[in-house]
C-alpha cells in the first residue's frame, strides 16, 4: 500500500479512537489517555519535515475541535513532532540518520521506550501546563502529567507490538 | 538580502514550526477567555456527527437513569401545578392571561451529546443550534439544576460553557433570604462548586439550600443548585463555602435551554445606562 494513503488511514484511525473511546475511559476519574500522539512516533522520517510539521499540527487540532480546548492538542503535538528529528539523533548518538533505512522498530527496545516516554511526557505537560497554565498549579500539572503518560506509555507500546503482529 | 535568504532557508523547518505553533497557542489563549467568538469548537457539522451517531449507542446505558429523572421531574411539576389550582382557582381565568401574555421563560429541550468534567475548562455539546432558536448566553438546566450557559452556535449544535469551568461565574442566593453570591468552580471536585461575595450578614449552616439568584437575564430565580458542605470564617469574611450540587455533572443526558423574553429589554436598558 502507498504511505501517503497508510498515513491518512492511520490518522483518521487514530482521531477515531481517541474521540469515540479513549475521550470515553477516565481512569479514577480524570486519567484520560492520549494515544493519538503514536502519529507522530511512527509517522516515516523523512528529509523534508514541513508535511509532518503540518499534518502533526493538523491532528492536533482536530482533536482540540473534539474536544473545545483550544489550541492545546495541536501546540503540543507540534511541539514533539519538531523536536522528533533532534531527540532520535540525540539517543542513537549519531549526527545524521539514513532516512531511507531507518525504521522505529527495529530500534533496540530500551532506545525505543525512552524516545517514546520523553516524547509524551513532553507532550502530555505542554498540554497540562497549557491548561492550568499558572504557577502554583505547578503540582497538579505535574501529577496529572506523570499519572495520564503512564497509561499512554502503556497503550503506545501495545499498539506497537499490535501493528507489528498484523504485518 | 542575501543573507535574509540564507537564513530563511536554513532554518525554514523552525520558522515553520514558529509560526504553527503560535496560531495554536493564540487559540489557546482565546479559548481560555470567555467573551470572544471561537473558531475551534465542537459546534459544527463534523464533530456534532460524530458525537451524534456516540450518543445514540451511549444513551441505552443510561435510559434507566433518565427515566427515572424524568419521572421524578413530572412529579415535582404535578405537585407545583395541583397547588397553584387550589390557591388561584377564582382568579383562573386571569391566571391563563398572565401565562399566555406576561409570559417571561420558555424552555427547548434537547440532549447532551458530549460531556466533560476532568479538565480545567470544560464544555459540552448540545444537540440544538440556531434551527432551534438557541442563541448565545442562554441558560441550559436538567431537572437537578444548572448546567451551564451556551456558547458557541452552529446550525444544529451547540457548546456549552459548563459550570465546571473556570471562567463560568453565576449568580446564586440561599433559598430563605435575599443574601447572594457568585458560584464558581476550583478545577477540583466535579461535584462540590464554590460561592464568592457572599456578605457574612448571611448567616449560613451546613446544609443550606442553595439556588440562581435572578439577578441575571439567563438563569430564572429559583432553580435549584445544591446545598452548602462545609465553610469557613476568617476576619469576619466567609473565606471558602463549598456546595455540593444535587446534579450529578459526569452523567448528564436529557437538558433544557431556557430562552428570556426579557433579555433584550434589559440589555437594551443597561447599554442606556452605562452610555451615559
Amino acid at each position: 500500500m502507498n504511505d501517503a494513503i497508510k498515513n491518512i488511514i492511520l490518522f483518521i484511525t487514530l482521531i477515531l479512537i481517541q474521540v469515540i473511546v479513549l475521550n470515553n475511559v477516565l481512569f479514577w476519574g480524570y486519567i484520560n489517555p492520549l494515544l493519538y500522539i503514536l502519529f507522530v512516533i511512527i509517522y516515516p522520517l523523512k528529509r523534508d519535515r514541513g508535511v509532518f510539521l503540518f499534518v502533526s499540527f493538523l491532528l492536533g487540532l482536530c482533536i482540540d475541535f473534539f474536544v473545545d480546548s483550544g489550541g492545546i492538542h495541536a501546540a503540543a503535538t507540534l511541539f514533539i513532532a519538531y523536536i522528533r528529528l533532534p531527540l532520535l539523533k540525540g539517543l542513537l548518538r549519531k549526527p545524521e540518520i539514513d532516512f531511507p533505512v531507518f525504521n522505529i522498530n527495529k530500534l533496540p527496545f530500551l532506545r525505543l521506550l525512552s524516545f517514546i516516554t520523553i516524547l509524551t511526557f513532553i507532550h502530555h505537560f505542554i498540554i497540562f501546563g497549557l491548561e492550568y497554565f499558572r504557577f502554583n498549579a505547578i503540582v497538579t500539572i505535574f501529577s496529572r502529567t506523570f499519572l495520564t503518560s503512564i497509561f499512554t506509555i502503556i497503550l503506545v507500546i501495545f499498539s506497537l507490538l499490535f501493528m507489528n503482529k498484523g504485518k | 538580502m542575501q543573507q535574509i535568504v540564507n537564513f530563511i532557508i536554513k532554518y525554514k523547518y523552525f520558522l515553520f514550526f514558529l509560526l504553527l505553533e503560535l496560531i495554536a497557542v493564540s487559540f489557546t489563549f482565546q479559548n481560555h477567555s470567555f467573551h470572544k467568538s471561537k473558531f475551534v469548537n465542537s459546534a459544527n457539522y463534523i464533530t456534532g456527527g460524530i458525537y451524534k451517531r456516540i450518543n445514540s449507542f451511549k444513551e441505552y446505558t443510561n435510559l434507566k437513569v433518565y427515566n427515572q429523572q424524568l419521572l421524578d421531574e413530572n412529579t415535582r411539576l404535578k405537585n407545583i401545578l395541583s397547588q397553584q389550582l387550589k390557591d388561584s382557582f377564582v382568579h383562573a381565568i386571569q391566571v391563563l392571561d398572565t401565562t399566555k401574555y406576561f409570559q417571561k421563560y420558555s424552555y427547548i429541550s434537547g440532549k447532551v451529546y458530549k460531556n466533560e468534567y476532568h479538565k480545567k475548562y470544560n464544555f459540552l455539546l448540545i444537540n440544538k443550534g440556531l434551527s432551534q432558536g438557541i442563541t448565545a448566553d442562554q441558560g441550559v438546566v436538567n431537572s437537578k439544576g444548572i448546567i451551564g450557559i451556551t456558547n458557541t452556535i452552529s446550525k444544529n449544535y451547540a457548546t456549552v460553557l459548563s459550570i465546571l469551568n473556570e471562567n463560568s461565574k453565576i449568580n446564586v442566593k440561599l433559598l430563605n433570604s435575599l443574601y447572594f453570591g457568585t458560584l464558581q468552580w476550583d478545577g477540583k471536585d466535579y461535584n462540590v462548586l464554590q460561592i464568592i461575595d457572599l456578605p457574612i450578614r448571611a448567616n449560613i449552616k451546613v446544609g443550606d439550600t442553595i439556588t440562581t439568584g435572578g439577578k441575571s437575564t439567563i438563569f430564572p430565580e429559583g432553580i435549584p443548585v445544591g446545598t452548602i458542605l462545609n465553610f469557613n470564617k476568617e476576619n469576619n469574611v466567609y473565606q471558602i463555602i463549598n456546595v455540593k450540587l444535587f446534579n450529578d455533572m459526569s452523567a448528564i443526558g436529557p437538558i433544557n435551554v431556557i430562552t428570556n423574553f426579557d433579555k433584550e429589554e434589559i440589555m437594551d436598558l443597561e447599554e442606556t445606562i452605562s452610555n451615559e
